[in-house]
């Protein structure tokens, strides 16, 4: 910065350099720690961009093993001679019997052939032979054994397990949270919403563990003694843990919708001669619909994900049956159980991995639709269709 | 008057059936609550706070969980505070709203927020330990195993990565109630763009930076999906003296404890005494994060 | 030949696609205080804004015809923009201050100039606050918080603020608006005591204020300037009739 003094007539102060000359205005200043600040900023600011491309390349990455017919350079390659040792039902994480040959190492096409001459193989539904074909294939099974010695990746008891859980959940969770959100947008007093929405807040804030510690300790025994059901841990009492982890989602989201309804609406309807109540559940309820829609699809998401509880209080066992008083696993408690005992460039590693990417397609959908459908609905409805 | 009087039973049905929801939900808090603090209280003491743990589990302390826990949530926030403030200021000062960059950026935010935990976790594995940590020991160590395994390095980067939007929304939250005068003011005084975001408005938003810190950390402490296969470990006779060795922390503690315990009975009062130490740390987290957004939130209004 | 300090020909101004002001030439002199008034919405605000290119900061505005301030066209390329704003201040309709103390605001002008020295700062906020008529009230709480002054004397901080950077041309934006009739007069005999050393283009919607304390007047209208002269000839005999009318209150 040039500091010229222009002559001042009576100033009345002293002479203060910092007086602008004309030449100082005419020339395009260049500011580095501008600059620089700018460039850094924006860079930083792509970074989440960049994760999310991330996360969706390397998670996919992990699991397009299993697509291709080759296998993987890092797996162990089972011959038929394992066909006569078979084990059903029995996960061990006992190494692979002896006379199995291992071949380290040996990317061809044979394998394909080889288990295709043999007439004993039952290729088509499940068998467990470690190559990346029939891992494929075992997805669409009904047997979820990865560590047995035909390995069975059967994804169906997983799916059902975590829809069992996701319905009871949101049977559990969504009415309530809506009707207390309704509660608290439309019926309670200052006092109240003060006590309410903290509280909400803070069950928001009570870690997935500890949620799943009580479902597992006190939530379990209660309600066993309640509906007098055999297996203490079960999709019913995971799915009702759930759905307290999901009751401040679905509950602010719902607060959100009712309390962006324009007041014009609500002014109309009381005007009109309509009283609170009925107005909250005539006018301002439907109004926000999309809302309280979109609140309960990111509540099915959260619940979709959420691990520490299903492993916890599910009884983590991979079954068919509608039952909701049985033991069920879910997908992304899969991930979590197994993944730390899991060989790197394994099959069951990069099954993991698909379960993986499906969860994350899965909630990034039920993201979308919540966002783009909300948006447009909503929008749609409070300036007139 | 029998039409209103059936008018007004349903109105106060509903208010009544309402009301029972929002009770219904604060009494299963209330509990949940108050059985931990009583399951747990007792255990709590100095010592079980400050000594290692003995006898498997069965006597003993958990200092090392929370060593560790506290080690990680530090490691996590001094990547995601920054680089959460810096996009919450590329959010708010020099975007355009209606901008392509800008609406992708915060769609690229809002779908981190809503990722499951457990994804997280795989991600840290499939890039940050397999693919970065082997690279690292290729290039540095000629192909040792040392980075190229889980560490709590690796965990409190993936764990950063879970808390970035948390940490951008409150950020962007505050910067956005510091009036637009204010910047106009000190434009109108012959400062730069930078000069401005750097001398009034960020001074203006510590408060809004200081809530997505603690509301980060509540999140970092409590989360243990993402860190069940990138560095977290049961029992360490050490304490994590670098980042490359694994650590305990109280959540993975308590999940081990309850589901793999050999002993139940003596470890119970260990599970509920951890327990509380958790929910007590989150707790006090929370309240301070919201105490200060309500601050903030006042300050707007004024 | 020199133009006045603040000298336009045809100036024309648009938001998008709408026309806001339409070619505005008017020769403002040094050193007099200069009032532009007008019904709300006639433009007078926006003018003033382009004189130290506040409206910048606005999406989609474009100017054509020339602003000239000391015979230099202030919208060409080679303008350091940030250096402009320190020879042309600025006090805004609501007073403004900083959520810093009182003398933080007005040194931070200095400051980002780049002085270090605490005599120099000191002496500069000194004389800032003396020039906007605060520093008796203010001397004895410098540290305390510009949020806790009454909103007459955060106005008077603001001027000082502006003062502190040595402009040569302070424009004011509707300044008393916001304020009580007290605190209004004081900020007026604040006026006509810096156009001693500083040229004064002030904004106001209050005719009767325009006529106390300004030596010209310009009376806008519509995105147009309708006429400009002496404060006496416009209040008094002004030539054109919209004028008068707005004067006698027909309107506006």
């Amino acid at each position: 910065m040039t500091k010229k003094t222009k002559k001042k007539k009576s100033r009345p102060s002293s002479s203060v350099p910092i007086a602008i000359g004309i030449m100082d205005i005419t020339q395009r200043k260049f500011r580095w720690s501008d600059y620089l600040a700018e460039k850094i900023i924006k860079g930083v600011a792509f970074l989440s961009i960049a994760i999310i491309i991330l996360i969706f390349f390397f998670v996919f990455r992990e699991s397009i093993p299993i697509f291709s017919s080759e296998k993987t350079s890092q797996a162990t390659q089972i011959t038929d001679t394992v066909q006569a040792q078979e084990t059903y039902g029995e996960v061990t994480d006992k190494p692979v019997a002896e006379d199995v040959q291992e071949t380290y190492g040996e990317v061809t096409d044979s394998t394909a052939t080889a288990s295709s001459t043999d007439d004993s193989y039952n290729v088509s539904s499940g068998s467990g032979v470690d190559d990346n074909r029939s891992a494929l294939q075992s997805l669409n099974g009904k047997e979820w054994y990865p560590v047995s010695e035909k390995p069975r990746f059967g994804l169906w008891p997983l799916i059902i397990g975590t829809f069992k859980i996701t319905i009871i959940s949101i049977l559990f969770a969504a009415p309530l949270a809506i009707m207390a959100a309704l509660y608290t947008a439309s019926f309670a007093g200052k006092r109240l919403k003060e006590i309410i929405k903290p509280t909400i807040e803070m069950l928001a804030g009570f870690p997935s563990v500890v949620i799943g510690f009580f479902a597992l300790m006190v939530l379990a025994t209660f309600l066993q003694e309640i509906f007098h059901y055999s297996t203490r841990l079960n999709s019913f009492v995971g799915g009702i843990a759930m759905g307290i982890a999901a009751i401040p989602i679905i509950f602010t989201i719902t607060e959100d919708a009712l309390t962006a309804v324009p007041k014009t609406f609500y002014e109309a309807s009381l005007a009109l001669g309509a009283s609170k109540w009925q107005t909250a559940f005539f006018v301002i309820l439907p109004a926000a619909t999309p809302g309280i829609f979109a609140a309960v699809l990111l509540g099915i998401g959260r619940v979709f994900g959420e691990t520490m509880i299903a492993l916890m209080a599910t009884g983590n066992a991979a079954q068919m049956g509608l039952n909701p008083f049985e033991s069920v696993r879910t997908l992304a408690a899969t991930i979590g159980a197994e993944m730390a005992e899991v060989v790197f460039g394994d099959t069951h590693y990069n099954v993991l991995f698909l379960i993986g990417s499906v969860l994350f397609i899965f909630t990034f959908i039920i993201n979308a639709i919540a966002e783009f459908y909300v948006k447009g609905k909503l929008m749609k409805r409070i300036q007139g269709k | 008057m029998i039409k209103s009087f059936k008018k007004n039973i349903k109105g106060i049905l509903i208010e009544g059936l309402t009301l029972s929801s929002a009770l219904i939900i604060i009494a299963i808090v209330v509990v949940m609550f108050t059985v931990i603090v009583i399951g747990g209280k007792d255990q709590i003491s100095w010592e079980f706070l400050t000594s290692f743990p003995e006898d498997g589990m069965t006597k003993g302390g958990i200092f090392p969980a929370i060593y560790g826990t506290a080690l990680l949530v530090i490691l996590m926030s001094i990547a995601a505070v920054p680089f959460g403030t810096i996009t919450a200021i590329y959010l708010t000062e020099y975007a355009k709203e209606s901008s392509i960059i800008a609406q992708s950026i915060r769609f690229a935010v809002r779908t981190l927020a809503v990722i499951p935990s457990i994804i997280y976790g795989l991600f840290g594995l499939g890039f940050f330990i397999k693919f970065v940590g082997t690279q690292m020991d290729n290039t540095f160590l000629g192909g040792q195993l040392k980075w190229g395994q889980p560490n709590i390095l690796w965990a409190s980067l993936t764990m950063s990565l879970l808390t970035l939007p948390v940490v951008i929304v409150s950020v962007e939250e505050a910067l956005k109630t510091v009036p637009k005068e204010l910047r106009a003011a000190s434009l109108a005084l012959g400062a730069t763009k930078w000069q401005t975001i750097w001398k009034v408005v960020i001074p203006g938003s510590i408060s809004g930076i200081m809530t997505g810190t603690i509301l980060a950390v509540s999140r970092g402490a409590g989360e243990v999906a993402p860190i069940l296969f990138t560095g977290v470990a049961y029992y360490v006779a050490t304490l994590p003296g670098s980042l490359s060795d694994q650590f305990m922390v109280l959540g993975y503690h308590i999940y081990v404890m309850t589901t793999q315990s050999a002993n139940i009975d003596k470890t119970m009062p260990i599970q509920f005494g951890t327990t509380l130490v958790l929910l007590m740390l989150t707790f006090i987290l929370n309240f301070s994060a919201i105490i200060l957004r309500y601050r903030i939130r006042k300050k707007k209004t004024d | 030949m020199a133009f006045e300090k603040i000298h336009t020909e045809n100036m024309v101004l648009h938001y998008g696609t709408k026309m806001a002001l339409n070619n505005i030439s008017i020769s403002i002199p040094e050193k007099k205080v200069t009032a532009f008034i007008g019904p709300s919405g006639c433009g007078k605000s926006t003018f003033l804004r382009s004189l130290n290119r506040m409206n910048d900061l606005i999406d989609g505005v474009t100017i054509e015809g020339k602003i000239l301030i000391d015979n230099i066209n202030i919208y060409h390329k080679n303008i350091d923009v940030v250096t402009l704003r320190k020879k042309v201040g600025m006090v805004f309709q609501k007073s403004n201050p900083f959520a810093k103390s009182i003398y933080e605001n007005v040194a931070y002008g200095p400051r980002i100039n780049g002085v270090k020295n605490k005599k120099q700062l000191d002496e500069i906020v000194e004389n800032a606050l003396r020039n906007a008529a605060i520093w008796d009230e203010v001397k004895d709480r410098l540290a305390d918080s510009a949020m806790g002054l009454s909103g007459g004397q955060q106005q008077r901080l603001c001027i000082a603020r502006t003062l502190a950077v040595n402009p040569e041309i302070v424009l004011m934006d509707e300044p008393a608006s916001a304020l009580d009739p007290l605190s209004t007069s004081k900020i007026e005999e604040l006026i006509v005591q810096l156009k001693e050393n500083y040229t004064i283009v002030i904004v106001t919607h209050n005719m009767q204020q325009a006529a106390r304390i300004s030596d010209l007047t310009a009376f806008f209208y519509l995105g147009e300037l309708i006429e400009f002269d002496k404060t006496k000839k416009i209040f008094t005999n002004p030539e054109k009739k919209q004028t008068e009318d707005y004067i006698t209150g027909r309107f506006g």
